[in-house]
């Protein structure tokens, strides 16, 4: 059992929780992730780990949820346990001096990002971070962000925050602009806005690394399910990734299995809703 | 009591008993599990078949080495308390094996009565007295004297699990790891409830909780916690973390939807729950279901997607009948259950429709040529001989291999060119203290040849420990 000791929203539908996970903690390097289960019977949720603190055993999660999966740990007070935190799972990012790197959030893909962007810092090289949401309220992690970035960025479906409009529109003007063009993209959203990012920045021989967040089951490598075809070969997102480089991987394809069980989802998100939620 | 009166001749004239069984139809269509275990007074019959030969040949036939006629014995004289503790000194998972093990290639294949007419049926006896000691038996005890070594198990599967059985029985103070939630590795994930219950793999592992084994599942050794880590905190470890790669068969389409390997298709059945009206795991079901393979995981999948609702479960084998390494009982079920067997085809490429989704699988026919590296004999392809087979869900069951996530961060271990872990004939890897069996050194293999490992891997680090250690208190 992982005791939940904070729980706030950041956002609507997005949680920031922090777990009691001594060996998580300790193990743990940016760009990984943790599976966690929130009780007997409950699905396996693959959730990255935004940041972690080794010496008081803690990591820390950032978590929409979109799916019954998530919704059930997001309800989890603190004070409240999840039965199951299995981790830290999947290859750390490689972190290398870039020299200017541009670091792009997609809504919750921005938690992702959050852990490599600062890594990326830390590492000396000059961040300009790009996130983009729905409307201002969905943006989130904007001042953390400011803290170790050079330039913050945001873009708003709605225009309510920033710049009106997605955030390929700004990182075109950054990649257009010679005197801004970075050494390398990292970028974390939804599978559209990755693929658009990577087919962008293609054209300039731009570096670009995304984060995957394909269906899972036990993450170690055992069942295969988070299969991606990235240059021409099957690799597995939990062991192999979920980093890889956007101008390899085939996006059309991880869409569709993305969207394996949505009618599963549906239906069981009708059934519980008419159960009434627990 | 003894019932050792009886004559050789009395003895050969009892006739093989049967095991009942759900009704094929009826099963079919449920996950409960398909044999029932034999009634107290058939097993007894059945255990007075046994010749009690002083050359004990089915002991032989033992990977972990049961004394097979003396248990028998016991059970033939009415002595179920007497046979199961003799089961339960020398088999750590008594109702795990009399359930899986391949009896036919082992104890019953070298019993003398097989000669002529048929073996004793062993793995039932067996189960029947696992069954048996788990509703009327208190739970095996911790020993009273401890050694003060601690010792580390990577993976609750057979091997792990029996290790630590046989470790623990002697003192040693055991910890398994386990990377998964539940423990039971391949009994958990992999082997459906309607071959082995997951009651039953529970109780097996609380039989091992109250000999003193502690099991922490969510630990991924080589993630969570590396082998130098442990040992710093163990006296000694052993490797058994499965063989958990799944190997594809590298066609077109194989990432369509409806395209599942074996892990993950029981996984998700089996650990977790998909199967259950109430679980929240999907899985994709289809009115016809191909599965690729022709060994036990092939055969329970697809006995799973039967399960499921497929109207056609296919199994679909590269070799021929004779060739298939599953066990003949589950072979024989599957028939009963009526799944359909196709053999010597490979598949070419699996086809989608604008959806994303298999529609069907393009296929090759073949014919066997001369034999290959293991003695059977390889299959050729028939050239022109290709045709397309319907499908909505395919399963690739075709094996698997050494999962790297261990050994990757542990490069001081020596292993072999497929990336398992090398032994000496201790059971001891390049690293001293640490040990490693079953599917990790092997490649995948039984649950019994793991527990064999186990077993002799946990008399190896005993031997190792009071050698080379003093222990911490």
């Amino acid at each position: 059992m992982f005791e939940v000791l904070r729980n706030e929203t950041l956002a609507p539908q997005v949680h920031r929780m922090v777990v009691r996970a001594p060996r998580v903690a300790k193990a743990r390097r940016p760009g990984q992730f943790v599976i966690v289960r929130r009780d007997e019977e409950y699905e396996r949720i693959p959730l990255t780990i935004a940041d972690a603190d080794a010496q008081a055993g803690t990591i820390t999660l950032i978590i929409q949820a979109v799916g019954q999966g998530t919704k059930d740990i997001v309800a989890t007070p603190a004070g409240g346990f999840l039965r199951d935190v299995a981790g830290p799972l999947g290859k750390a990012t490689e972190i290398e001096k870039f020299g200017k790197v541009v670091c792009v959030g997609g809504g919750v893909g921005t938690a992702v990002l959050f852990p490599l962007a600062k890594a990326l810092a830390e590492a000396g090289n000059d961040v300009v971070t790009l996130i983009g949401g729905r409307s201002a309220s969905y943006v989130i992690l904007r001042d953390e962000l400011a803290s170790f970035s050079r330039e913050v960025l945001v873009t708003t479906e709605d225009g309510s925050l920033g710049v009106k409009g997605f955030v390929t529109a700004v990182l075109g003007e950054i990649l257009a602009d010679e005197s801004r063009r970075p050494d390398a993209v990292y970028a974390v959203g939804p599978v559209p806005m990755m693929a658009a990012i990577a087919k962008q920045t293609r054209p300039y021989g731009v570096k670009t690394i995304v984060s995957l967040n394909p269906i899972m089951v036990d993450g170690t490598g055992m069942c295969g399910g988070c299969r991606v075809t990235v240059g021409g070969e099957i690799k597995f997102a939990c062991v192999d990734g979920p980093e890889f480089d956007g101008h390899e991987v085939d996006f059309a394809e991880l869409a569709e299995r993305q969207n394996t069980y949505k009618e599963d989802y549906c239906r069981l998100d009708a059934q519980l809703d008419k159960e009434g939620r627990q | 009591m003894s019932d050792k009166s009886l004559t050789a001749k009395e003895r050969l004239a009892i006739e093989r008993t049967h095991m009942p069984e759900q009704p094929a139809e009826k099963r079919a269509r449920n996950f409960t599990e398909v044999n029932l275990g034999l009634a107290e007074a058939a097993a007894i019959e059945e255990a007075r078949r046994c010749l009690l030969c002083k050359n004990r040949p089915c002991v032989q036939g033992c990977p972990v080495g049961v004394r097979i006629p003396e248990f028998l014995e016991r059970i033939a004289a009415g002595d179920l308390r007497g046979a199961a503790e003799i089961l339960r000194a020398d088999n750590a998972l008594p109702a795990t094996t009399g359930r899986v093990c391949p009896q036919e290639k082992q104890c019953e294949a070298k019993c003398v009565r097989g000669l002529k007419g048929e073996p004793v049926a062993v793995g039932w006896l067996e189960r029947f007295v696992a069954d048996w000691a788990m509703e009327h038996l208190a739970p095996p005890s911790a020993p009273t004297t401890k050694t003060g070594f601690r010792v580390a198990i990577v993976g609750s599967g057979p091997g792990g699990l029996t290790a630590a059985g046989e470790l623990a029985r002697l003192g040693h103070d055991v910890t398994v790891f386990e990377a998964l939630h539940a423990p039971g590795g391949v009994l958990r994930y992999g082997i459906p409830e309607f071959r082995l219950p997951k009651a039953i793999v529970d109780r097996e592992v609380k039989n091992l909780q109250a000999m003193g084994v502690k099991i922490e599942c969510n630990v991924i050794v080589g993630k969570t916690l590396t082998v130098a880590e442990i040992l710093r905190e163990f006296d000694a470890c052993f490797i058994a973390n499965g063989a958990g790669l799944p190997v594809f068969l590298h066609v077109p389409g194989e990432n369509l939807k409806g395209v599942y390997s074996a892990n993950e298709y029981l996984t998700r059945v089996n650990l977790m729950g998909a199967y259950k009206p109430q679980g929240r795991t999907p899985i994709a079901r289809g009115a016809i279901a191909v599965v690729f393979g022709g060994g036990n995981t092939a055969m329970d999948a697809v006995r799973t997607a039967k399960r499921l609702g497929s109207t056609r479960a296919i199994l679909a084998y590269r070799r021929g009948r004779d060739e298939m390494p599953a066990r003949a009982e589950e072979i024989k079920h599957a028939e009963e259950e009526g799944i359909e067997f196709m053999f010597l085809l490979a598949p070419l490429e699996i086809l989608g429709n604008d959806d994303g989704w298999v529609r069907a699988v393009r296929l090759q026919r073949m014919e066997l040529g001369a034999p290959d590296a293991s003695g059977r004999r390889r299959p050729v392809p028939i050239p022109g001989s290709e045709f397309e087979l319907a499908a909505d869900i395919i399963v690739v069951a075709v094996g698997t291999r050494a999962n790297p996530l261990l050994t990757a961060t542990c490069p001081d271990l020596k292993l072999n060119k497929w990336g398992n872990i090398e032994i000496d004939a201790n059971g001891m890897t390049s690293i001293p203290g640490v040990f490693a069996g079953g599917d990790i050194v092997r490649g995948g293999a039984t649950v019994i040849l793991a527990m064999g490992d186990g077993k002799t891997a946990a008399a190896s680090i005993d031997r190792y420990l009071r050698e080379n250690k003093v222990a911490r208190r």
